[in-house]
């Protein structure tokens, strides 16, 4: 029941009776139209009297060897909060020491045990306790989450912390159900295969959904019985050390998770080049990525996950419901401030319907209710910091000097903090800066197209391949650009459709790899064969 | 029947390997087979006449128009010289793989036709045996009996049982959470490119080609520039089978310029390299710099061969044998560590020993010859190197030590005892028949020191006791565990490695997975008749 609702509302699927989001995120809009009270995002008064949040911070030490401790050196460094830019709090701040410190602790627990030596019933179980945990204390982790991030309260609570529980219980489901195989032999050997963990798991997760991301790292990690090292963003590292905490509440052993904050070149590559880290997975900007990568290279070959950058297309063609597909690019396109590397940030639109769908499109955006992140029923809530927001407004001026169509926004909201106006741009053409580069912010970017096969080919005109949005009635239609797409997910006549069983990740430079689901196992496990000779064997 | 003939063939499982140790029972040690076995080269009955680059189905000069000589490793003399690849070669290939798969016919044939093309291309394999046996004996140095009987054989094996893979490549239906429809698709990534080592040319082409194709790939294939000649033989007789052009490139060249090419082109969506760890890391570092194109590795090895107290020690012995001594001592998975329990030791040594000097070495066109010449001048004096290393770090060199004969890349088989762990010989993978004994006291002891390498590709376990089995085979750090057998290669076994010795596995249903990207399809559902 509850793991239904969780999907519907990440996935604004528009078939309203089903969708919870949906219902409440675009009746918002409308009310916030027909009461009259910002009819335009900019005039939202809602950046006045920001709330304070309900909940103390009390983790922010870095978590090692199941302790709280303060970084080596000393040193800490300070976490924001979007709205307003002030200091939440100054976190300890890990670097190549802590993280030979957390590798450490993570080694032994590995090597020495017990967790890969404990039963993968007892792990389940403490995974299990862990969510029920969480699912205790959602409410100070939302506000936290928010808090650090600037995403809408309404999102963190009722979508991405169920969603969080959820994926724990999948990959607890997961643990007891890691078969190797039997091999059929073409002599009389008997052979079977092994799915082994790693050994110690180094894990980057970005700032955009720093609970989620914990989730499908942190999950199957554990499931398949390895230990593992996280650095979280430096821009929001608080709520991974209160779950982590919870962890070890549910009785997680201590060194099987240790938790560093710090900034990418320091414990980032600490942990990337590390000698005693058996695998890497990160999330983040593909140059990021690539950089980790090489740096797995040059040390001991772990093997890396990647999660990277996207420009995904989100088509729209001629057959298509104009309004439900308004409302779905508007969705793909600003959920979570833009902040997604799944956005569908090139809406390419069908000649036949291209008007029509910019002026809803335009009026859509409009009505996006930009505020303070803890009132109900925003929409939308700060970009994540400075450097974002400028850059955002940088890509704004780009498309405006590149002579796109400005329809609506292309400024900052208010004065304080780092909102950023709902920016619509038409006339977009693909050879612009903000057809091609990633923005991650709320700015929409469409484009005309007159067939199938134009739009095939420029939807894959791109180094990325993370993901797609196809909007089409026709089966024919639908089957041909699924198969046609370079993307790791092709959303039809939806999006942003999170199950904990259905993989993401990238073609191209978007990644490697995959998350989540069946396929995300394999991350984290090692292949083992083994063969003895038959003697005499009864069958072959 | 012919595939098990083959797997008992590399298993050098004793009853096969015995076959060899009679003939070496004739010769009493190696040393003084040398002038009557290696004489003059016996010259291969066969014509060279692919040398060109295989590029859209044609073959084609260098478009530097440049050359190298690849050298016959029983004499150093040239057999013949190949079109030198190039970064505008390996475009050039590239850019008729990149048409044959974006516009087809191969991804877009059926599953079916795909497999029957591969499917008739082992049989015309089968039916040129002979000549490509001799081909990869003369380019590589190895036994003819063991190209002509077990590799050539295996190749084909390999292809059929990749051309079975290739409909029967099935994505998921997935259980959603709510009202969706949830579908994954495995997808072929586009232009691969292969890059494969001298050792087993051909083998390693199977390994690769076979998946990628299967899979629905295209392929620009590297090879080494040690061995170019029977990979370009094979891939005609490919595309007599009915390849369409463009599906299967092949350049040969050489690592820094066609391989680093490959490496780092754009427009390559997916990379497999056999090879060095060195070079391994290369490869992979290039791959980030440029696309991100996922990378395939199977890298060196210092594989333990651990015989147990409870070991027949006669088997060991010659097991152990056959795993460091295969094919020159030139195996990545090569048993390059073996660890022999106390009690046994000393006889073990003894008798490794005598084994040793039986090996028959020579001319490796000869009938019963076990062992052939080392691949070329820098392969051997590294070799020689290494044994000097071994015997200036104290170990006890018990045979061997030397170049055999005086032509060509000959080296005599070397046994050492008592070699300690910090040892270089008992570091480094010397890639030649070079034994290295060490003693072990018990079982945590030897875990720990056969796990104390930045490799983890192979190992080989002796014992009859169920209980050491079971626990060494969890306990050690490597992709294959062998039980009471070695280098068991059989199509559906996984081969690949845990820490340094690579990413990734070849050959099996896991091969597959390499050659294919996962596309998840989600539309929504109305009033489902169930979730």
């Amino acid at each position: 029941m509850a793991a239904r609702r969780i999907s519907s509302l990440l996935t604004r699927s528009l078939s309203v009776s089903s969708s919870s989001v949906s219902t409440l995120f675009s009746s918002l809009g409308k009310n916030s139209g027909r009461n009259g009270i910002g009819k335009r995002f900019s005039t939202a008064a809602a950046l006045e009297d920001l709330i304070v949040p309900p909940v103390q911070i009390a983790y922010t030490q870095n978590l090692i060897d199941g302790k709280f401790v303060d970084a080596a050196s000393g040193k800490t460094f300070p976490t924001y909060d979007p709205r307003t830019g002030d200091v939440i709090a100054n976190v300890a701040e890990g670097d190549a020491e802590d993280i030979d410190r957390a590798v450490a602790a993570a080694r032994k627990a590995f090597d020495e045990g017990p967790w890969p030596k404990m039963t993968p019933y007892e792990r389940s179980r403490i995974m299990l306790r862990f969510a029920d945990l969480v699912e205790k204390h959602s409410e100070e982790l939302a506000a936290l989450e928010t808090w650090n991030n600037g995403k809408p309260h309404e999102q963190a609570a009722k979508s991405e912390l169920p969603m969080f529980i959820r994926l724990f219980h999948y990959y607890a489901g997961w643990a007891d159900k890691i078969h190797g195989l039997t091999v059929p032999a073409d002599g009389h050997h008997h052979v079977q295969i092994l799915h082994e963990p790693i050994g110690v798991a180094g894990q980057i997760i970005p700032w955009n959904f720093p609970l989620l991301m914990f989730a499908w790292k942190v999950g199957p990690a554990l499931a398949c019985g390895n230990t593992i090292v996280l650095k979280t963003a430096e821009q929001t590292p608080l709520t991974a050390l209160y779950v982590a905490k919870l962890f070890h509440e549910a009785g997680l052993p201590p060194g099987v998770l240790n938790v560093v904050s710090g900034y990418g070149p320091t414990a980032g590559a600490a942990l990337a080049s590390h000698m005693d880290v058996d695998k890497v997975a990160f999330t983040g900007s593909t140059d990021t990525g690539k950089i980790v990568l090489e740096l797995a290279a040059k040390s001991n070959l772990k093997p890396v996950t990647l999660e990277l950058g996207g420009k995904s297309p989100f088509i729209i063609c001629e057959d298509a419901d104009v309004d439900k597909a308004v409302e779905l690019a508007h969705f793909a396109l600003f959920f979570n401030q833009g902040q997604c590397c799944c956005a569908g940030s090139r809406t390419f639109v069908h000649e036949r319907v291209y008007d029509e769908f910019i002026e809803k499109a335009k009026a859509r955006a409009l009505k996006r209710v930009v505020g303070d992140p803890f009132r109900k029923g925003v929409e939308q809530g700060p970009q994540i910091d400075t450097e974002q927001f400028e850059k955002v407004l940088r890509y704004i001026r780009a498309g405006i000097e590149s002579n796109a169509t400005l329809e609506c926004g292309g400024d900052r909201l208010g004065t304080k903090g780092y909102f950023v106006q709902p920016t619509v741009f038409s006339n977009v053409m693909d050879d612009m800066l903000i057809a091609k580069d990633e923005i991650f912010g709320p700015v929409q970017s469409i484009l005309k197209f007159k067939d199938i096969d134009e739009v095939i080919r420029r939807a894959n005109n791109t180094r990325y391949g993370l993901a797609a949005g196809v909007f089409t009635k026709s089966v024919e239609t639908a089957n041909t650009l699924t198969r046609a797409l370079r993307a790791g997910t092709v959303w039809v006549n939806c999006f942003d459709v999170f199950d904990a069983a259905i993989p993401f990740g990238g073609y191209k430079m978007s990644g490697i790899g995959r998350e989540k689901g069946i396929y995300s196992l394999h991350n984290y496990l090692q292949v083992k064969a083994v063969v003895t000779p038959l003697k005499n064997p009864a069958w072959l | 029947m012919a595939a098990r003939r083959i797997s008992s063939l590399l298993s050098s499982s004793a009853t096969s390997l015995g076959r060899f140790s009679s003939w070496g029972r004739r010769i009493k040690s190696f040393s003084t087979a040398a002038a009557a076995a290696i004489g003059e080269p016996i010259h291969p009955s066969i014509q060279i006449d692919h040398t060109q680059l295989l590029i859209n189905g044609q073959f084609v000069d260098a478009a530097s128009g440049k050359s190298f000589p690849t050298v016959d490793p029983r004499t150093g003399d040239v057999i013949a010289r190949v079109a030198e690849g190039d970064l505008e070669d390996v475009n050039r290939a590239v850019a008729a793989a990149r048409k044959a798969f974006d516009e087809g016919p191969w991804p877009k044939m059926t599953a079916y036709e795909r497999s029957r093309i591969m499917l008739r291309f082992a049989d015309l394999l089968e039916k040129h045996t002979e000549e490509v046996a001799k081909l990869e004996t003369w380019d590589n140095g190895k036994p003819y009996e063991q190209a002509a009987k077990i590799e050539i054989p295996m190749v084909v094996r390999m292809f059929r049982y990749y051309a079975g893979w290739a409909d029967k490549i099935h994505g998921f239906t997935v259980p959603a959470d709510g009202q969706h429809h949830v579908q994954t698709l495995h997808e072929p990534y586009g232009v691969c490119g292969l890059i494969i080592p001298w050792n087993f040319p051909l083998l390693l082409y199977s390994w690769k080609v076979g998946p990628a194709l299967a899979c629905g790939n295209t392929v620009v294939l590297k090879t080494a520039e040690q061995t170019p000649l029977s990979a370009i033989y094979v891939s005609k007789l490919f595309h007599e089978a009915g390849l369409p052009p463009g599906v299967l490139n092949v350049v040969s060249g050489f690592g820094p310029t066609a391989g680093a090419a490959l490496s780092s082109h754009m427009d390559v969506n997916k990379l497999s390299f056999t090879g060095s760890t060195a070079t391994g890391k290369i490869v992979l570092a290039l791959a980030a710099k440029s696309n991100l194109k996922p990378v395939t590795l199977e890298l060196g090895g210092k594989s333990p061969f651990i015989v147990c107290k409870d070991a027949d020690v006669d088997k060991a012995v010659e097991l152990a044998h056959s795993a460091l001594f295969f094919n020159q001592g030139q195996c990545c998975c090569a048993g390059s560590r073996t660890l022999v329990h106390e009690s046994v030791y000393d006889e073990f040594v003894e008798k490794a020993k005598a084994r040793a000097l039986k090996r028959v070495v020579g001319d490796p066109f000869k009938m019963g010859i076990e062992q052939g010449p080392q691949i070329d001048n820098e392969q051997f004096k590294k070799i020689l190197k290494y044994i000097r290393s071994g015997i200036e770090s104290g170990a006890t060199l018990e045979s061997g030590g030397e170049q055999f004969g005086s032509k060509g890349y000959y080296i005599q088989p070397t046994v050492f005892s008592n070699v300690q762990d910090d040892m270089l010989i008992a570091k480094d993978e010397i890639f030649g028949p070079v034994q290295s004994i060490s003693k072990f006291k018990d079982l945590e002891e030897v875990v720990q020191r056969a796990n104390a390498s930045s490799y983890g590709l192979a190992a080989g376990v002796f014992t009859q006791n169920i209980e050491t089995a079971n626990t060494l085979t969890r306990a050690l750090r490597v992709g294959t565990v062998w039980i009471n057998c070695y280098d068991i290669f059989d199509a559906a076994v996984p081969f690949g490695g845990f820490k340094m010795s690579g990413q990734g596995r070849e050959k099996g249903i896991y091969g597959l997975s390499s050659y294919l990207q996962v596309k998840a399809v989600v539309t929504p559902l109305k009033n489902p008749a169930w979730l």
